[in-house]
């Protein structure tokens, strides 16, 4: 099946979702779409997972220890999302998220000590510290962002895939949100943009059930997400957001649409978050039932069942001392010089890695 | 050589523009000197802009890089900000000022912000142009005045061109900035004419200018109250007060040195802005001549700025409600009473 010929094909099944004939969009693997992601290596996805859930328990617990203030959202429940993408994105191509956006850091390979050391405000910090938790941009993997303007991401992710048609380049943006996004009127004017000039963009909603607090039937009246995308005929699916091998094929084949010129998809990725919305969040709104039951779908647990001769012992140990080194690394870190507060807020000469050529 | 054929040449050296060609003729200037330029808004390809401003631009340079945008002014700013991170130079045109604040999320939450959030790794090169002001009958959601809103942002340069020669040689200035910038044209000013040199090019943006020298009060304003000002000048001047007229043209940074300098001259300030007073623009430059030039001064700092009433429709109601030649006279013979000059 050709690429034009998929995105009808997912397009229809959207549509028919919409006359009432399916719940929710069909994922185009099932009608057996020509993209098919080379076979995974599962040890390696496996690590980038553990990597982030790692990363974020140490996080909480520096949290609790004062060394790291602000908002903190962790991800912890959702890494199959960010790691089953990212491992289809290429190296050029940008990557938006939002302020939960740890775990895309890592996945999409920022060194976890810079990280760790943004968390902790040093200036060894991906962002000199001036971010924090909320805000990791990475120029080398162009990571653009750590928006804490819910939506906010999107327009951005428009703009550089509408850069990248205009300077003849064939790539792919990315841009993660939560479904709580979709009720916001940028992702509706995002879609449209998107959709209206065929943009390369894969908008991947990472749909963990809240926005915050409020449950997505409590804030919107259409329930099935990939609808709202389909409504600006953009080809939709969706995928099981705690299987890191199904998020990835999905994205596999999403993106080869995108590449091949077929305009925007939309990949909805079903998850769920373990902890709170944020470590102020008292967590009073949801069932504990319903949270162990999310549990026994751990995306790391669901891979590890998979792997066979792997010796996740050693991983996990190798993983450990990555996440002490970090901790390690952000403690001999420097804060900045109060002297240097107004630096970045206009350019300065050459620092810029986006300056003009 | 005759004094005709020098009235000849002069002519021919300074053609008779309007501020709307010359616009025009800036944006043009920039598409060909840069393919990585492009105008976007609403209605500027086909329809021509919504002041007529990119009118005959789709026809020399396409719909790619003329790209009329659906009504969604968060969404097409937004992807200006993302076009400018991918490498463009893009020229977003917001309609009105009015309608800027459906964007104002994208442009303070990240065109402004990106840089500093992202520890010096990603400026956004992008240039805004909207009008603004009333005077026009346009009722109070299309005379808005909020150019002190976005001056008071750190992170975005703030423009108003107020002449002809600015607003054909400012745009290209603001596109060689790395950083956003935003420029605001008065939607008074464009059917306005003025000489422009046919080689006039790019102007700076950092300064201040002397519109009209003077001695003994200097009025300090931007955009379309420049000409207000120049008329109140006018007729003081015929009562023996000389009025030095400041046009700020870059409201953020504020080139108040050039303001002070004068101050320590003229020892009275005026203030005019047609938005309005509290907390406006006119605060800030008021607070800074206070600031710096207290022990100059001969008077306390005056301002004349907007009544503070959402702007009405009817026509008497507006001109009441917006700074006038005579309303800006008469706070400057207020400045001066008891003066040599108003003894003159």
């Amino acid at each position: 099946m050709s690429a034009r010929q998929s995105r009808r094909a997912s397009s229809g099944a959207a549509n028919g979702a919409a006359n009432g004939a399916a719940n929710g969009a069909v994922d185009p693997a099932a009608s057996g779409a020509a993209h098919e992601a080379s076979s995974p290596d599962l040890t390696a996805l496996y690590r980038t997972m553990l990597r982030i859930r790692r990363f974020e328990e140490r996080c909480a617990e520096l949290y609790s220890a004062e060394r790291i203030r602000g908002f903190v959202h962790l991800y912890i429940g959702e890494e199959a999302v960010a790691t089953g993408v990212l491992d289809q994105v290429l190296p050029d191509e940008a990557v938006v998220t939002t302020y939960r956006d740890h775990g895309h850091a890592l996945a999409r390979g920022v060194p976890m000590n810079e990280v760790m050391a943004e968390m902790h405000g040093r200036v060894e910090g991906v962002c000199r510290g001036r971010g924090g938790s909320m805000h990791l941009f990475h120029a080398p993997t162009r990571l653009y962002g750590g928006n804490a303007i819910v939506g906010g991401g999107l327009p951005l992710a428009v703009g550089l895939a509408l850069a990248d048609r205009m300077l003849g380049r064939t790539r792919a943006t990315v841009c993660f949100f939560g479904e709580g996004a979709m009720a916001e009127g940028a992702f509706h004017e995002s879609m449209n943009l998107a959709a209206l000039w065929r943009l390369p963009v894969l908008f991947v909603c990472e749909n963990n059930g809240y926005a915050m607090g409020t449950a997505l039937e409590r804030s919107q009246s259409e329930t099935n997400l990939a609808l709202k995308a389909a409504a600006y005929g953009i080809p939709a699916w969706t995928c099981d957001g705690m299987d890191v091998e199904a998020v990835r094929g999905a994205a596999a084949r999403a993106l080869a649409l995108v590449r091949d010129g077929g305009g925007p998809m939309f990949l909805e990725a079903r998850t769920y978050r373990f902890r709170a919305h944020s470590m102020y969040d008292s967590d009073r709104y949801r069932d504990r039932a319903e949270i162990d039951r999310w549990k026994l779908r751990d995306p790391l647990v669901l891979l590890a069942g998979r792997l066979d001769d792997v010796d996740l012992e050693a991983i996990d140990s190798e993983v450990a001392r990555e996440v002490e080194e970090a901790v390690a690394f952000a403690d001999a870190g420097h804060d900045e010089p109060v002297s240097e507060l107004t630096r970045y807020v206009t350019s300065e000469p050459i620092t810029s890695a986006g300056a003009p050529r | 050589m005759s004094r005709q054929q020098t009235r000849a040449r002069v002519a021919a050296e300074q053609p008779v523009v309007t501020y709307r060609e010359a616009v025009r003729e800036g944006i043009r200037d920039a598409m060909r000197r840069d393919d990585r330029v492009f105008l976007m808004g609403e209605d500027v390809g086909r329809y021509g802009g919504g002041f007529g401003v990119s009118m005959g631009l789709l026809e020399e340079f396409g719909e790619e890089r003329i790209r009329d945008t659906p009504l969604s002014e968060g969404g097409f700013v937004g992807a200006g900000i993302g076009a400018a991170l991918g490498g463009m130079r893009p020229i977003v045109e917001i309609m009105t000022v009015n309608f800027s604040l459906l964007a104002l999320d994208q442009i303070l939450n990240s065109a402004a912000t990106l840089l500093h959030m992202s520890g010096g790794q990603f400026n956004v090169p992008l240039v805004i142009r909207m009008a603004t002001g009333g005077g026009r009958q346009l009722a109070a959601q299309h005379s808005r005045s909020l150019e002190g809103f976005y001056a008071h942002i750190p992170g975005l340069r703030v423009l108003a061109p107020a002449t002809v020669a600015d607003a054909r040689g400012m745009l290209w200035t603001a596109l060689e900035d790395p950083d956003p910038v935003v420029i605001f044209e008065h939607g008074s000013l464009y059917n306005m004419s003025g000489g422009l040199p046919a080689d006039s090019w790019a102007v700076g943006i950092d300064r201040a200018m002397v519109s009209r020298p003077g001695e003994h009060v200097t009025l300090v304003t931007h955009g379309g109250s420049l000409r207000l000002c120049l008329e109140a000048a006018e007729a003081l001047a015929a009562e023996g007060i000389l009025a030095e007229v400041i046009d700020l043209r870059s409201l953020r940074p504020l080139d108040d040195a050039t303001v002070f300098e004068s101050v320590a001259r003229t020892h009275r300030a005026l203030v005019v802005d047609e938005a309005w007073r509290t907390c406006g623009l006119s605060a800030e430059v008021a607070a800074r001549i206070g600031e710096e030039c207290f022990y100059d001064l001969d008077a306390p700092v005056g301002r004349v700025a907007a009544v503070e009433v959402p702007v009405p429709y009817p026509r008497h109601l507006e001109q009441a409600a917006l700074p006038s030649a005579e309303r800006i006279a008469a706070a400057a013979r207020r400045l001066l009473s008891g003066s040599e000059a108003a003894r003159a």
